[in-house]
């Protein structure tokens, strides 16, 4: 039974989703209390099994004791069939993904859900495409997860309408369609050379391609490397993102700030087990690009962040700023940097991306005029023509909070230690252990180049978020806003987490280190996949 | 065969981009249409080049694999085209939405002398 349950636990965070959003389809969207509580327990659920299996993968608790897990479906052999795969970035990711949902779910029950059609069936999808690309095994599964995840973003951009909305998702729409044209070229060159579109069995035959083929995998994987660096949001591909993060409803916008980080995630994977050491003549391919485009990407957003006038736009710059650091330090560990600085990167994405989340939750809060939200969704609904007199649509009838500026002010000052990387917060940490690794290794002029980016970054996302907590919390004067509870709670929930991953900075970098280990031996990952047992094998 | 599939793929690439970078809607979505269809040839193409080859085998006994078209170009082409349909569907729907929304047809919702 419970190898049963290991088995088939892989699959369960694409299928919680997959399920929770199809049911809501079919009820009428005016059902929103059942469902909010549906959507809430589907990305609980989610959670918990994210949770198990990162336990597991730490722990060596995936089957037969191995480091990483697998799952056959249909039972197909390894290289035919479609696999998932579950290892500790996957399950990592993973348990990212349901910590940044939750909080991103709760803040909509307080007035962002009721704006327009469908909205938790769009986030159940937008969930069960996140995982799904974090768990695939396989090129092509990878492309249909993305899309998965890209259709719903799109409705989900969409989401309470508006010309600002409809502008952004237009250029959204054709930037990220052109993305995925890259991607199939790149996927059809890729298995056009190898014969193969499975990422384990690719990783082992790089080596042996003829002098021939090579030129032609490397523009494969070029291909396929912009696709992903788009959504990564590298400059030059950037200048989409802050435009749309900004216009992005808070809770969408809360959780695409994992959207970046799923491109910088699947670079690293890719590249990891393509371009490692054991990678023969291509050994290191494209590491330049990535340290470049990476420091270049975090130069252009720290302009940007001293050049935005409001929080929203900022928070997309620093959503550049962190997607960059990971890419220039996946890039330096390509070209053979050590554990220390990727265990590093590893602990920063975290704890920036839910810092990042928590300050897009915390635009709409603290830059509210008079009447707020309440203001917003008639004028919302009237454009809309949708019906007020629905019975859960009575506006403002939460529980307000005392003391609001003090409880926004701390939030944003966790937010901007975190961001800024300061201490005593987790930003810090990172921080330090990406610095001291870049040091520690033989990187030359751009190991300088990049410290001395890092600590551009650091001093003007100061900079920047100060001059708006000034503007705020100091100069303004008239009514204090009034802040529902259910806005700010979430926020909380995401500053804890930041707080806690500070306070267990110790395990969790030792964990971080052991998954930068893990990455940087790719022959690891590669022999689990291709000898990944089938049920008739076990069973004979 | 070769310099004709290829030929079409070239124009159909070459077409797209330069309608991609226009300045109206219109012509933007048309210019993805024939990218996508660039890239479905493509994907086609590089499963190999084959005439009258079935892509599927008979069950059982031996089969020799080399007088079969590979049938995984093809399975991904019904998948690529299938979602490229759908999300280029999507944009339209979009698309016409901020017609409404700014009275323009142009990309930036403005026209570019304003």
């Amino acid at each position: 039974m419970t190898e049963f349950a290991t088995e088939h636990l892989i699959i369960a965070p694409i299928l919680i989703p997959f399920f929770a959003g199809a049911l809501m389809l079919l009820y009428e969207d005016r059902q929103r209390r059942a469902k909010l509580v549906i959507s809430l327990g589907a990305a609980f659920a989610m959670l918990i099994v994210s949770v198990e299996l990162l336990t597991r993968a730490k722990t060596h608790g995936l089957a037969g004791g191995r480091d990483i897990g697998f799952y056959l479906l249909s039972d197909w052999a390894a290289p035919f069939g479609i696999v998932l795969v579950v290892d500790r970035l996957s399950a990592m990711m993973l348990v990212l993904t349901g910590l940044l949902a939750l909080p991103a779910l709760i803040y909509s029950a307080a007035g962002w859900h009721r704006q327009g059609q469908h909205f938790h069936a769009l986030f159940q999808f937008l969930l069960m495409g996140l995982a799904g690309a974090f768990l695939a095994g396989d090129l092509f599964n990878l492309f249909v997860f993305f899309e998965v995840l890209l259709a719903a973003s799109y409705g989900l951009l969409l989401h309470g309408s508006g010309q600002l909305k409809v502008r952004a998702g237009l250029h959204y729409i054709a930037i990220n369609l052109t993305a995925s044209l890259f991607f199939l070229i790149g996927v059809s060159l890729i298995y056009g050379v190898t014969g193969t579109l499975n990422m384990a069995q690719l990783s082992t035959l790089i080596a042996s391609l003829s002098e021939a083929d090579r030129p032609l995998f490397h523009l494969g994987a070029t291909m396929l490397g912009l696709a992903f660096l788009v959504k990564a949001g590298i400059w030059p591909l950037s200048f989409w993102l802050p435009t749309t993060y900004m216009a992005g409803a808070a809770p969408v916008a809360a959780m695409f700030a994992i959207m970046t980080k799923v491109g910088v995630y699947v670079i690293l994977r890719l590249s990891m087990l393509m371009f490692g050491a054991a990678a023969g003549p291509s050994a290191g391919f494209g590491a330049e690009v990535l340290v470049v485009g990476g420091m270049a990407t975090v130069a252009f957003g720290l302009t940007g962040v001293l050049a935005s006038q409001g929080l929203g736009r900022m928070a997309a710059h620093l959503v550049l700023i962190s997607s960059g650091t990971v890419l220039a330090i996946t890039g330096f560990a390509l070209a053979g940097g050590g554990t220390a600085m990727l265990a590093g990167a590893l602990y920063y994405l975290v704890s920036s991306t839910v810092a990042i989340s928590a300050l897009f939750l915390l635009i709409e809060p603290m830059s509210r005029e008079e009447g707020g939200i309440a203001a917003m969704l008639a004028l919302t609904a009237d454009a809309y023509g949708l019906d007020l007199k629905d019975e859960d649509n009575q506006p403002e009838v939460g529980l307000a909070i005392p003391g609001t500026l003090t409880v926004l002010g701390l939030c944003f000052g966790a937010c901007l230690l975190v961001l800024a990387g300061l201490p005593p917060l987790s930003g810090f940490l990172g921080k330090l252990a990406m610095l001291g690794g870049v040091l520690g290794a033989d990187t030359g002029t751009e190991g300088w180049v990049f410290v001395t980016l890092m600590l551009l970054s650091g001093l003007a996302t100061l900079i920047g978020l100060i001059r708006v907590g000034i503007q705020t919390f100091w100069a303004s004067e008239g009514v204090v806003p009034r802040v529902l509870a259910l806005e700010i709670a979430p926020v909380l929930a995401l500053v804890g987490m930041t707080i806690l991953l500070t306070l267990e900075g110790n395990d969790s970098l030792r964990f971080m280190e052991s998954t930068a280990r893990a990455l940087q031996s790719p022959a690891i990952y590669a022999e689990g996949v291709m000898q990944a047992p089938r049920v008739e094998e076990i069973q004979e | 065969m070769e310099i004709v599939l290829s030929a079409a793929i070239g124009i159909l690439a070459a077409s797209g981009t330069w309608l991609l970078l226009r300045p109206r809607t219109f012509q933007v979505i048309v210019g993805l249409c024939l990218l996508s269809y660039a890239v479905n040839l493509f994907i086609f193409s590089m499963g190999r080049l084959y005439v009258g080859a079935p892509p599927i085998m008979p069950k059982g006994g031996f089969v020799d694999p080399t007088i079969y078209a590979d049938p995984v170009p093809q399975a991904l082409v019904l998948t690529a085209i299938v979602i490229s349909f759908a999300t280029t569907a999507l944009f339209l729907v979009v698309m016409i939405a901020s017609r409404g929304f700014t009275g323009t047809d142009h990309v930036d919702g403005r026209e570019g002398g304003q």
